[in-house]
């Protein structure tokens, strides 16, 4: 039967390399190194607070973060899933973990929040944004892997450096549409009045955007918790590692003492983003309060619910 | 008067093509046709016309009509494909981004049909917010607001958020806003078109109660011909984004300039239009101590009426009616204390910029309503009846010829730049 490859076959794996080994690397790697050292830098020391500060207060502090935004449920969570971690000795190693998540998620933002914003403002860039944003989020991490050890090497952050690849979209996503979805009447408005393009953007644009922008930094967050592990197989080190050498070993306790490590992170991580988006989101207590002042008008009580309507 | 603001044959077409649908426009075309032809959408064509200070100019049309296009093109939201917009002089439709920005922060300012209040912000920092992008001290700009949200009767919730406002609260703080800063030319796109019935009445009373004091140039849009012609000193009604018609409410409902005005006039309350002084008489009137009842009877007789005024010096005493004199001519004969004998102190009053609709009741009872200024002195009489025919429509119980030179139409006759 015949088949195209017959004609034809296309080393399209020797471009790659080509590409990657005779080009990028050479050329470039250099600037590669130099572009981690601003990561590696808020890596080790953030790293080096936490392992720094006692156990028994980063506990109260996230517990304490917990109460304000995401009630006293969660605090309790924290209280005890912390407590847990540091009794199956994982603490250090839950420490660098929530390091190397906080350095990812701080550049994402730095990164993410004015390329949305630029976006916002300009189709034609949000044309070209796009489909690289659509790229980043469907190619699966593995694949560039290779390609960020030949650059950048092994070790935590290069780690990060794929984490910030895979988690950087959302945040540049909902920046852009939280900009683009600010009523086109209060746009005007602040034109009708002589604001300028940066009066606009601070006063109206960002203020109003900001729900759906920390609903995308919850997003981002979450998935470069999803990394962790992916991270640890070129070096990083952290709670990814502890599931790592458990896989290595078939060690299956240690595999998911690492795993309950992270979604005992993940889950106060991602509570108390959320309950920081609701209290910011200017547009919560307007809500809160139409949905209450309809439930009050129907003559019942309003209902926890609506705290996270919308 | 002073043009505050000049219109010169502005055009906005939307779409690809403007310049065809341009020359299909001359050739007569209508918006649909061209819109059929060429995909490029009418906004407004050929618009013309000045506003001058301290003037309400409303612009009146159906929807889609070109209304909110027109108004933005006056602060540049919407840039015109062709003509100029001058405010103070300076061309709104052609200056840089720079003296746009200048000329906003100043000279000119907006109030929305759905308010567009900013919802993170308290009513004083709304009603701040053109201070603020003018770069004014925050202590300053809170008094400011503060000022303006006095002016509206909203001090009290100056630190509420617009969402605890009910609709017409929230329009006052829109109107607060446009005030604060200042700028003497103030449009408002329908502004009163969200709110309902009563309260837009209560607003409207509410704005020309302000504009009395305050004076600003208002371009007020609206689809509520009542309202314009409660509203406007002068009145474009739009059609197609064009005017068919500019002119004062009264020259609008007695002259339709077409059908279609014609159409909308058809139906209005014309007793809310004219006024008192659309349809008084001249002060004819016997003076008491110098005229006798004699004299008095055959003034009427001679002006074919049934009720004479009397003046006490140059106010008025009262009114008589020719029956009474009758009576008590034929009771006393003629004698120089009749007139006082028989006169009604308790006469009807009006002023003449009262509406026809107020003179209603007083019409009814029968006695001519003495027409009064601020002094109190006579200035006309108005007939019960011609109050019926104006009315009613009837154009042949016209008052006197010198109407045109009634001082108060002199003065909305001004209104025409
Ligand atoms: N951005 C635009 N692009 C294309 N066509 C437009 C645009 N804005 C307005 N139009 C068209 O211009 C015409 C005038 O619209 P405009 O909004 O000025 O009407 P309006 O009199 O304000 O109506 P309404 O009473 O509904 O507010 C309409 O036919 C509308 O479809
Ligand atoms: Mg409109």
């Amino acid at each position: 039967m015949f088949s195209p490859a017959d004609l034809l076959v296309i080393p399209f794996d020797d471009w790659v390399n080509t590409f990657v080994r005779g080009f990028l690397v050479p050329n470039f790697r250099d600037v590669f190194r130099a572009a981690q050292v601003p990561i590696t830098a808020t890596l080790n020391g953030l790293d080096g607070l936490f392992q720094w500060i006692p156990m028994l207060v980063t506990t109260a502090l996230l517990a304490l973060a917990a109460l304000k935004w995401a009630g006293r449920g969660i605090a309790l969570f924290a209280v005890l899933g912390l407590f847990f971690i540091d009794m199956i000795e994982l603490w250090p190693e839950t420490m660098t973990t929530l390091a190397m998540i906080i350095t990812a998620v701080l550049f994402c933002a730095v990164i993410g929040v004015p390329l949305g914003i630029l976006a916002a403002r300009s189709n034609k860039l949000w044309t070209v944004t796009r489909p690289i944003l659509d790229i980043m989020q469907t190619i699966p991490s593995f694949v560039y892997l290779v390609p960020i050890v030949m650059l950048f090497g092994v070790g935590t952050t290069p780690g990060i450096i794929a984490t910030i690849i895979f988690a950087l979209p959302p945040i540049v996503r909902l920046t852009n549409l939280g900009i683009r979805n600010v009523r086109g009447d209060l746009i005007e408005a602040a034109n009708a009045f002589g604001s300028t393009g940066w009066q606009m953007l601070w006063d109206v644009q960002i203020p109003l955007a900001l729900r759906t922008i920390m609903a995308g930094l919850n997003q981002t967050l979450m998935l470069a918790l999803s990394m962790v592990v992916i991270a640890a197989l070129i070096g990083a080190g952290g709670l990814g590692l502890v599931v790592n050498t458990g896989l290595g070993r078939l060690d299956v306790g240690g595999a998911t003492a690492g795993g309950v490590g992270i979604v005992i992170l993940a889950i106060i991580l991602d509570r108390i983003t959320q309950g920081m988006g609701e209290a910011n989101g200017v547009n919560t207590v307007s809500l809160r309060q139409t949905l209450m002042n309809l439930f009050r008008s129907r003559g019942s009580q309003p209902e926890g619910e609506t705290k996270k309507a919308g | 008067m002073q043009a505050k603001l000049s219109v010169r044959n502005v055009f906005k077409i939307f779409g690809d093509a403007p310049d065809e649908a341009r020359e299909r426009l001359e050739r007569g075309e209508t918006k649909e046709e061209i819109f059929e032809a060429t995909g490029s959408t009418v906004g407004v064509q050929d618009a013309n016309f000045d506003v001058g200070e301290g003037e309400i100019f409303v612009v009146m049309g159906l929807s889609g009509s070109g209304k909110s296009t027109l108004v933005r093109m006056l602060n540049g939201l919407i840039k015109p494909t062709s003509g100029e917009i001058l405010i103070d002089g300076e061309d709104v439709a052609s200056c840089d981004a720079e003296t746009l920005r200048r000329i906003r922060r100043s000279k000119i300012t907006m109030v929305f049909q759905h308010f567009a209040l900013f919802p993170h912000w308290t009513v004083a920092e709304n009603a701040a917010y053109g201070l603020k992008i003018k770069g004014v001290g925050a202590s300053e700009r809170r008094e400011r607001a503060l000022k303006a949200l006095g002016q509206v009767g909203l001090t009290a919730w100056a630190d509420s958020k617009p969402s605890e406002l009910s609709g017409g609260m929230q329009q006052r703080v829109g109107l607060a806003r446009g005030l604060a800063t200042d700028a003497q030319i103030l449009l408002m796109d329908e502004p009163f078109g969200a709110l309902d019935p009563l309260i837009r009445r209560e607003m409207q009373d509410e704005l020309l109660e302000l504009q009395k004091t305050l004076k600003k140039t208002i371009v007020f849009i609206t689809h509520d011909l009542n309202e314009a012609l409660l509203l406007g000193d002068r009145i474009a009604i739009m059609q197609d984004g064009r005017f068919v018609q500019v002119g004062t409410a009264q020259e609008i409902v007695s002259e339709p300039a077409d059908d279609y005005v014609a159409a909308f006039v058809a139906d209005i309350d014309r007793g809310r239009v004219f006024t008192a002084d659309t349809v008084f008489n001249d002060p004819e009137a016997v003076v008491l101590g110098k005229d006798t009842a004699d004299v008095a009877m055959r003034r009427m007789e001679e002006l074919n009426r049934n009720a004479l005024y009397v003046l006490d010096g140059k106010k008025v005493a009262g009114v008589v009616t020719y029956q009474d004199l009758a009576t008590a001519t034929r009771e006393n004969g003629v004698d120089g204390d009749i007139l006082s004998k028989v006169l009604i102190t308790d006469y009807p009053t009006a002023e003449s910029e009262h509406q026809l609709a107020d003179l209603y009741g007083a019409a009814s009872a029968g006695l001519p309503i003495a027409v009064t200024d601020e002094k109190d002195r006579l200035i006309g009489i108005v007939e019960p009846e011609s109050v019926f025919a104006q009315l009613s429509g009837d154009e042949t119980s016209e008052p006197d010829a010198d109407k045109p030179s009634d001082p108060a139409m002199q003065r909305k006759g001004d209104a025409n730049v």
